[in-house]
């Protein structure tokens, strides 16, 4: 048995030597930017990469650019990427092109405001970032002039960026981990790279930079707080198996959980079209990113709001959810145990209370359901004491919710929705 | 003048149970199809929101999901030498608006018709003879039969997820099942709701006298369930606002919950809502549709071309449109010629009321579903001998309580004051220890040759067209009918332990301000015979190859079931003739 396991340690070991010169030998390779399955593999890339989400208006022609993309410092909206040669990029040569992607920098040499997710896109090969390129120069080309820049002074002057670029990003290409699979490499180039889930998932300086010590351990951004995605137990994906990550960013749903605004878009446009081995892999590396340390003991069921949220959750909550905190599978989702409930950030869910939240719908579970909004009909206090109720309802601890923060989260998805 | 949109391959009216099932059903083969609705978009969080769906006050008295009168309304009378006035408030029924349809506020009680039902005249005749029926009772055979039905029975049955204890299976009787319905292919995709308390003693009393109680079918879902096209309902939970209402909690059968997620996301369908359609468009033979008119809500008037025309408004508004349009010959119940307008039938409901010792019994009559229920079928259709009783036809009859609503459930003995303290006294002590089903009695109408629709000579719309005139009354076969099965039901809820048993009967005259059911049935019948029937057995115009009419238009007479598991199966049936026979060779699928 000893050997035997020692062998397929050793084979493992090879398939990483292997993959890291794959890694190494792309670089260099010469393409011909038609052939077919590079457009094809450019395609599904752009896919991996959601750049459709910012280069894309809703409704509006693919890759014509114009969306504005909220920023903790102001709306940037992204460029035209259609081949047109006067408002979009036809005129850029595949290094220009590549040094955007990659690098963060306009032809002009300008820097690049990091809304554009450089910093991750690092990681892509040449090939791939090539491949990209070589699928954008087919999509019907857009005449669209996009004023990029809304920032206020002073962001609105790019050279800043110079100064930003060097503390935070980190130019190279993805280097794979020898002592670990080739699934897991495979994994860590999506999510470190193409799948930017740090852009959401992972907190932020000041600046706006990653904080690298707690990469992927959660964020607040666009009024929602995209959850730990760590293997943490309490509040990341840790009481998740392999599938149900597969499950979730496949169709939006499983057991437990439902994928909704930012999050759903996610799946509907990028996710929900990874093939089946792309998702066992960003699963694969999920599942060993370490957590941060868990929490403390949860309230007790004596305490006030403990109280008043029993009987508000059994009233209000209890027919969907269910009693037992664990919803009905695929439609209704568990908040017992849910990430999303025991976020130390607790926007998402005031958020959900107050908005209500639309499920996705995809082609594997088209049914979407939505929670309505009971913004109008519980009080900040009943919303405060109902949340901290599934806080610390069937066995989970977290820290209450108060209700100054309804409050204040009230009024600012009022104002959100007054722009 | 109307201004023209572009041609489709099929314009559907009307996006209810029938009108969606259509769609999905002819997207599937490739057509590009639209569908126009007359009310407005229903989505199940926004609005049948479980934050305010359990309004008695919006939605039962005041009718919230239904058409306004203001809007469109029909004139009634009983007899044929009344005049009609027109109705303006609904009470015997209630048409529905808007997508989603009857679908959106129905119980959900799913039945499937008996087998002798679909050759109901042809069964009669040969058993009791003619001479037995009366002599202006104008039954039909339907030109289709249970089993060429079953399969689309069955298919709406796992669109749904239906709730209920299969009584015959492939020819097996099965014990807690309905030993009388016709064989099924398989078991019901749910198991039965579990029963609250006065359901579970109303089967046991029943098993006592001798009957056979079974669960009824019900689309309100025991548990939750994935549907055969992907789209997921949740377990139902009881709360009794059905009937009337939407359901917030996605465990309603519904278009919105089984069919609507997979049709919206399909790029060959679109549907404009508040839109009216006015009118099918005939070419210059008048033989084929050309498409349809409609009136958005800033009176602007639009064309629609299609190459196929699918009428799937509710019973009067597909028999309004065909007169309006000039398609088949109008009924005239005096030479009894013509086709439009002919078989117009109800229902025949009536209840049996038991209070019970309120020191003993406590029902919890809020604990409900609309369909949830136990029943028994030893008294519908021809499932009895009606020999000795001089009437045909029948009913279901069953513990079927489906709330306790606090407006409408104020149960009080005879001889308490109608308000006042003791009224008020009346209602603290019988609220939990009355028994009061939503329909005790479910009977079937059959057709006669005075009750008929045809358009009103004196009452118009706003756009100036005719109201529709409904001429309907219970004949004595309906009322003898109602009184033997209302004193054998009264018999049960005695048995179940009552102190005091009220019985309500159905009486002649019809009364249209007294809620039945929303069963209208008839006008626009199907059958083997352009002379006495508007549509084929693939419910195809006789007169337009092109255009189909789906819907409870088409039942000859109506049987002592809920119709909507019978309809849903016709448009399966007929979407099955579309797509394998009509679209190969667009033209008539029966050659009269």
């Amino acid at each position: 048995m000893r050997s035997r396991a020692g062998l397929a340690c050793g084979a493992l070991g090879l398939v990483a030597v292997f993959a890291s010169l794959a890694w190494a030998r792309q670089e260099s390779t010469q393409i011909d930017p038609q052939d077919f399955t590079l457009i094809q593999r450019g395609r599904y890339l752009t896919l991996l990469a959601d750049c459709a989400a910012c280069h894309t208006e809703k409704g509006g022609a693919p890759f014509a650019g114009g969306r504005p993309i909220e920023t903790p410092f102001g709306v940037v909206a992204a460029p035209n990427i259609t081949p047109d040669l006067e408002t979009g990029i036809g005129g850029w040569s595949d290094e220009e092109f590549l040094a955007a992607l990659r690098e963060g920098k306009a032809p002009s040499g300008a820097p690049l405001y990091p809304a554009m997710p450089y910093p991750y896109y690092a990681k892509f090969t040449r090939e791939d970032g090539l491949a990209i390129r070589a699928y954008l120069n087919t999509v019907a080309p857009v005449r669209n002039a996009v004023v990029a820049n809304r920032l206020p002074f002073p962001l609105d002057i790019r050279q800043g960026m110079t100064a930003w670029n060097a503390l935070y990003f980190t130019p190279g290409r993805f280097a794979p981990n020898p002592s670990k699979s080739a699934e897991w490499n495979r994994g860590a180039y999506l999510v470190e790279g193409a799948g930017h889930c740090g852009a959401c998932h992972t907190p932020k300086t000041q600046l706006g930079g990653d904080e690298t010590s707690h990469a992927f351990q959660g964020y607040a951004l666009q009024g929602w707080f995209a959850p730990n995605i760590t293997n943490d137990m309490t509040s990341g994906l840790g009481s998740w198996s392999l599938d149900d990550i597969v499950s979730y960013l496949r169709t939006g749903h499983n057991a437990t959980s439902a994928a909704t605004g930012i999050m759903g878009e996610e799946v509907a446009m990028s996710t929900s079209h990874f093939n089946d081995a792309d998702l066992r892999a960003v699963a694969v590396y999920l599942k060993d990113l370490a957590g941060p340390a868990p929490s403390g003991a949860p309230l007790a069921a004596s305490d006030p709001r403990m109280a008043a949220g029993a009987a508000i959750y059994k009233d209000t909550c209890a027919a969907c959810h269910a009693d037992d905190g664990k919803g009905v599978a695929m439609l209704f989702p568990a908040l017992a145990g849910s990430p999303n409930v025991l976020s130390a950030d607790p926007a998402t869910l005031i958020r959900v209370l107050l908005e209500g939240a639309e499920s996705v719908a995809t082609d594997a579970e088209p049914t979407g359901p939505v929670m309505p909004s009971f913004s109008w009909r519980l009080d900040d206090a009943q919303a405060a004491a109902v949340l901290t109720y599934i806080r610390n309802a069937w066995g989970s601890s977290a820290a209450p919710v108060d209700e100054a923060a309804v409050k204040s989260a009230r009024q600012s998805l009022a104002a959100r929705k007054a722009e | 003048m109307a201004r023209k949109l572009p041609r489709k391959d099929v314009a559907i009216v009307g996006l209810g149970w029938t009108g969606s099932i259509l769609a999905h059903e002819l997207t599937d083969a490739g057509l590009d199809v639209i569908a126009i609705e007359r009310g407005p978009w229903r989505d199940t969080s926004t609005d049948l929101s479980v934050n305010y769906l359990q309004d008695e006050l919006r939605y039962r008295i005041r009718h919230d999901l239904f058409v306004r009168p203001a809007q469109t309304t029909f004139t009634f009378r009983n007899k044929m030498d009344q005049t009609a006035l027109p109705i303006r408030t609904w009470g015997a029924f209630m048409p529905p608006n808007g997508v989603g349809g009857g679908g959106v506020h129905w119980n959900a009680e799913t039945w499937r018709f008996l087998p002798s039902d679909f050759v109901l005249k042809t069964h009669l005749t040969q058993r009791y003879g003619e001479a037995f029926l009366p002599p202006d009772m104008t039954i039909q055979d339907w030109g289709v039969t249970y089993d060429d039905l079953e399969p689309h029975y069955d298919q709406f049955e796992y669109l749904c997820g239906t709730s209920g204890a299969a009584g015959n299976l492939k020819g097996q009787i099965l014990d807690g099942g309905n030993p009388f319905e016709g064989p099924r292919s398989r078991h019901y995709p749910t198991p039965p709701q579990p029963q609250p308390f006065s359901h579970t003693l109303f089967a046991k009393a029943a098993r006592e006298l001798g009957y056979k109680p079974f669960p009824q079918p019900s689309g309100n879902l025991s548990q939750a369930y994935k549907n055969p096209l992907g789209v997921r309902l949740g377990p139902c939970t009881y709360c009794g606002f059905c009937e009337w209402f939407g359901c917030g909690n996605y465990s309603k059968a519904s278009p919105q919950t089984t069919i609507l997620p997979v049709l919206l996301r399909k790029s060959n369908f679109s549907a404009r809502t508040e839109c009216e359609v006015t009118r099918i468009n005939l070419d210059g033979s008048g033989k084929r549709a050309t498409g349809v008119t409609f009136v958005d809500t800033s009176g602007e008037e639009w064309e629609q071309p299609a190459d196929l025309v699918i009428l799937a408004a509710y019973t009067v508004f597909n028999v309004q449109l065909l007169l309006l349009s000039g398609i088949g010959k109008p009924y005239d119940p005096q030479t009894n010629e013509g086709v439009i307008g002919r078989n117009f039938t109800h229902q025949t409901i009536s209840d049996a009321v038991g209070f019970f010792d309120r020191t003993k019994f406590n029902f919890n009559p809020f604990i409900s579903s609309g369909a949830i229920g136990m029943c028994i079928d030893e008294f519908n259709g021809d499932n009895f001998d009606h020999g000795p009783h001089g009437f045909v036809g029948g009913g279901y009859m069953g513990q079927v309580q489906t709330n306790g609503r606090p407006i409408e459930t104020t149960p009080v003995p005879p001889d308490t004051p109608r308000w006042g303290a003791r009224w008020k006294s009346a209602v603290r002590d019988n609220y939990l220890s009355t028994v009061k089903p939503g329909t005790g009695v479910h009977g079937s109408f059959y057709s006669y040759r005075d009750i008929y629709l045809d358009l009103d000579p004196t009452y118009r719309d706003r756009f100036g067209r005719p109201l529709m005139r409904m001429t309907i009354d219970f004949h004595d076969n309906e009322i003898k009918q109602n009184a033997f099965l209302t004193d054998k039901f009264a018999e049960i809820i005695q048995a179940m332990g009552a102190n005091l048993v009220t019985k309500e009967y159905r009486k002649a005259p019809y009364d249209v301000t007294k809620y039945q059911t929303t069963h209208l049935c008839g006008g626009a019948i199907m059958g083997t015979n352009p002379s006495d029937s508007a549509l084929n057995r693939y419910l195809q115009s006789w007169d337009v190859p092109n255009l189909f009419v789906m819907g409870a238009s088409a039942f000859p007479q109506n049987a002592g079931y809920n119709p909507t598991g019978t309809l849903a199966a016709l448009a399966f049936w007929s979407a099955e003739a579309i797509r394998t026979q009509y679209l190969k060779n667009p033209g008539p699928l029966v050659h009269a």
